[in-house]
């Protein structure tokens, strides 16, 4: 797969968000990749990852894949392991043991902007967004981790500079609009409303053009009109080749938007599978209902 | 950012806030326009000597305003650390003595050096100032908050026992007749002279004027926003793919260059370089200008600097309380407003001007208003925590 050149311009420079059709503005965000190139191959898979931490097992070697193009959904009581998988994922913890295993190459010691830049990108459970920076800003900032203009490009202000600087602002609205929050495009992250935050992570989690997209608890405090909303847009995402990790609480949300879904239960895979498959699996309804595996009979 | 401080934002009262609406509403060429004439205004400060503004007869006015002006190009520098990256600097003063001793030794009789040309030192000043960033950052930035604060402390302490206990560093005799800029005047007498301060103050006012067009470039870049995300959440910019030790060290090495910069400047007007003028209690002093002005707002930080140097000169008889004045100031400034007097401002993207006029047709939020601050915003609780 030849690399994208991320500063190729989407969208006339002039051109205002009314000109652009819905088809354009897909076209934009999912501009360069090949949606259709090798869907259902492994993109990446946990190999046994167990961590520890002290005494405690957060995870206790968890192996799982995650195929090009699909929704997962990482589902598991409070506690699980959820999210501690997600950190193993993206370089905040490393395994104990065991590897995660991306595109076919173990990561190791590689840096979490390295990781980012191999194509990994996550949302936060608690919203993690750049405060005291417009949604647009923290939009570039995004698009920045695929930019190459560093302190003496930046003072020079060499023509890569002002390429890299221009496409980023017709990208990253092409994304605030794509999540649906262009309309605040200029106000301060922390001044939006809580829902344009959740949407705006996905976004700036986009702007880094991941292949794996990890959402934690997008829908966390949605009512279920926004929650409804939330899954089409994941769905599009997906749609769009991007292949998509969600945790996520609410079942009937997990049900309806997921491909396949993975359980945890203490740190340990307890079930793996189609949604109908999960719903009906023993030992999943045990873990949510309260265990019995080990009552007398 | 807690939920305490968010808070504390909401409460705060609108201090200039209508004239900052206001400046921000102006076209740019009005903006450019009222600059330029604030810029000549500030020129001829010095030969106006107005009564009332005036320093004299307590201090020379326009070694008061050189002396101002130093204070404002070390702001400035320090502002990239503390202020746009958020690193708590406490020993910046050590990149502010290197730069006047590299000055020193490479132009005064008293070393034994081989003597260079003064302005030859401004770029070797620079460079080994900013060797001296990397020096202390590439351990010391894997540190976060108050751990990196106490490393810094001790590296200006570091470089003040140097001064001290180095022989070839001469101690408390030091380094006489300091080297100057080249050119002379019509009586033959240098231009730059150490008891002539306009000379000095208009190249310092020069040498502002180019470094906050550089700090610009850089702020309103991937640098400048890389610097601000890293300030906001360090964990979350490196995921976000921002190499945040890379970024931090570069902010490091570019505060250290203009502190170098301004040493160098200084140790030509006052001719004369010792150990005395470089203790921790400088250091406190610039971080005080900045945190004063308003950390993260380049105007902001001049203003403090003015005000940190300008006070003393000007009311000479509270002179000697000036710790305790700018103290208890400093207390009662992070109760009532813990931004600053101008609080943080920052334009990120070099497009943005047009881009936000375009989009919203109107210009970004530049800061938090308290206004702005409604219910719903509080909901979205931001940052801290685990990941």
């Amino acid at each position: 797969m030849s690399e994208p050149d991320p500063t190729e311009t989407l969208v006339p420079a002039d051109a205002t968000l009314e000109d652009l059709s819905e088809d354009q503005i897909v076209k934009a965000v999912a501009h360069h990749r090949e949606a259709t190139v090798g869907v259902g191959e492994t993109l990446l898979a946990m190999d046994e990852v167990t961590l520890r931490f002290g005494g405690l097992t957060a995870l206790d070697s968890v192996s799982f894949d995650i195929k090009r193009g699909e929704i997962l959904g990482l589902i598991g009581p409070n506690g699980a392991g959820k999210t501690t998988c997600f950190n193993a994922m993206t370089g905040v913890y490393r395994p104990t043991s065991g590897h995660v295993v991306f595109e076919g190459r173990a990561l190791r010691r590689e840096a979490r902007h390295q990781i980012t830049r191999l194509g990994i990108a996550r949302t936060f459970q608690n919203i993690r967004l750049f405060g005291e920076m417009t949604a647009l800003e923290n939009v570039v900032v995004g698009l920045d981790a695929r930019h190459r203009t560093s302190v003496p490009g930046a003072l020079a202000r060499t023509p890569r500079h002002y390429k890299e600087e221009r496409s980023a602002i017709d990208r990253a609205m092409v994304l605030l609009a794509f999540v649906g929050i262009a309309d605040r495009a200029a106000d301060k992250a922390r001044n939006l409303p809580y829902g344009y935050q959740r949407r705006l992570e996905i976004a700036r989690a986009l702007a880094t053009e991941p292949k794996l997209l990890c959402l934690d608890e997008p829908a966390a405090g949605f009512n279920p009109a926004e929650k409804d909303d939330l899954m089409a847009l994941i769905r599009q995402i997906r749609d769009e080749g991007y292949t998509v990790l969600l945790i996520e609480h609410d079942m009937r949300l997990v049900m309806r938007v997921t491909d396949r879904i993975v359980v945890l239960d203490f740190g340990r895979k307890i079930a793996d599978g189609l949604p109908e498959e999960i719903r009906a699996d023993p030992a999943v309804i045990a873990a949510y209902l309260g265990g019995s595996d080990d009552a007398p009979a | 950012m807690t939920a305490a401080d968010t808070t504390t934002k909401t409460q705060r009262a609108p201090f200039g806030q209508q004239i900052r609406d206001r400046w921000n509403g102006l076209p740019r060429q009005q903006q450019w326009l009222i600059s330029i004439v604030f810029i000549v205004f500030l020129i001829f400060l010095p030969i106006l000597n107005p009564a009332g503004i005036t320093t004299e007869p307590g201090t020379d006015f326009p070694i008061s305003l050189f002396n101002a002006s130093r204070y404002a190009l070390i702001a400035i520098g320090l502002n990239v650390v503390v202020g746009q990256a958020g690193l708590l600097d406490l020993g910046y003063v050590g990149f502010f003595a290197i730069g006047a001793y590299v000055t020193a030794l490479f132009t005064s009789k008293d070393s034994s050096l081989h003597h260079l040309p003064y302005l030859a030192c401004v770029p070797i000043g620079m460079a080994i100032t900013m060797f001296f960033g990397l020096i202390l950052g590439i351990p010391t930035l894997r540190l976060r908050g108050d751990y990196l604060a106490i490393v810094t402390l001790g590296f200006g302490e570091i470089v003040r026992l140097m001064a001290d206990n180095v022989p070839a560093l001469k101690g408390q005799v030091g380094f006489q007749n300091v080297g100057h800029p080249p050119g002379t005047r019509d009586n033959g007498l240098p231009i730059f002279l150490q008891s002539d301060g306009k000379p000095w103050y208009w190249l310092t006012i020069g040498v502002i004027i180019v470094v906050l067009i550089l700090v610009g470039n850089l702020e309103r870049s991937r640098v400048g926003r890389a610097w601000v995300a890293i300030r906001d959440d360090e964990d979350a910019a490196e995921i976000m793919g921002v190499p945040t030790f890379k970024f931090k060290l570069w902010a490091f090495v570019m505060g250290a260059a203009i502190g170098g910069l301004s040493g160098v400047i200084y140790a030509g007007q006052v001719g004369f370089v010792n150990n005395q003028k470089f203790d921790p209690v400088t250091s406190i002093l610039f971080l005080a200008a900045v945190v004063l002005g308003g950390s993260g707002n380049k105007v902001g930080v001049i203003l403090g600097a003015f005000l940190i140097s300008y006070i003393p000169d000007r009311f000479t008889s509270i002179a000697e309380y000036k710790y305790l004045i700018f103290g208890c100031a400093l207390v009662v400034l992070m109760i009532f407003r813990p931004q600053g007097l101008l609080g943080a401002r920052q334009r990120l993207l070099t497009y943005g001007r047009q881009a936000y006029q375009r989009i919203a047709g109107r210009p970004e939020q530049l800061d938090t208003g308290a206004g702005a601050l409604s219910g719903d915003s509080r909901s979205g609780a931001m940052g801290g925590g685990d990941l």
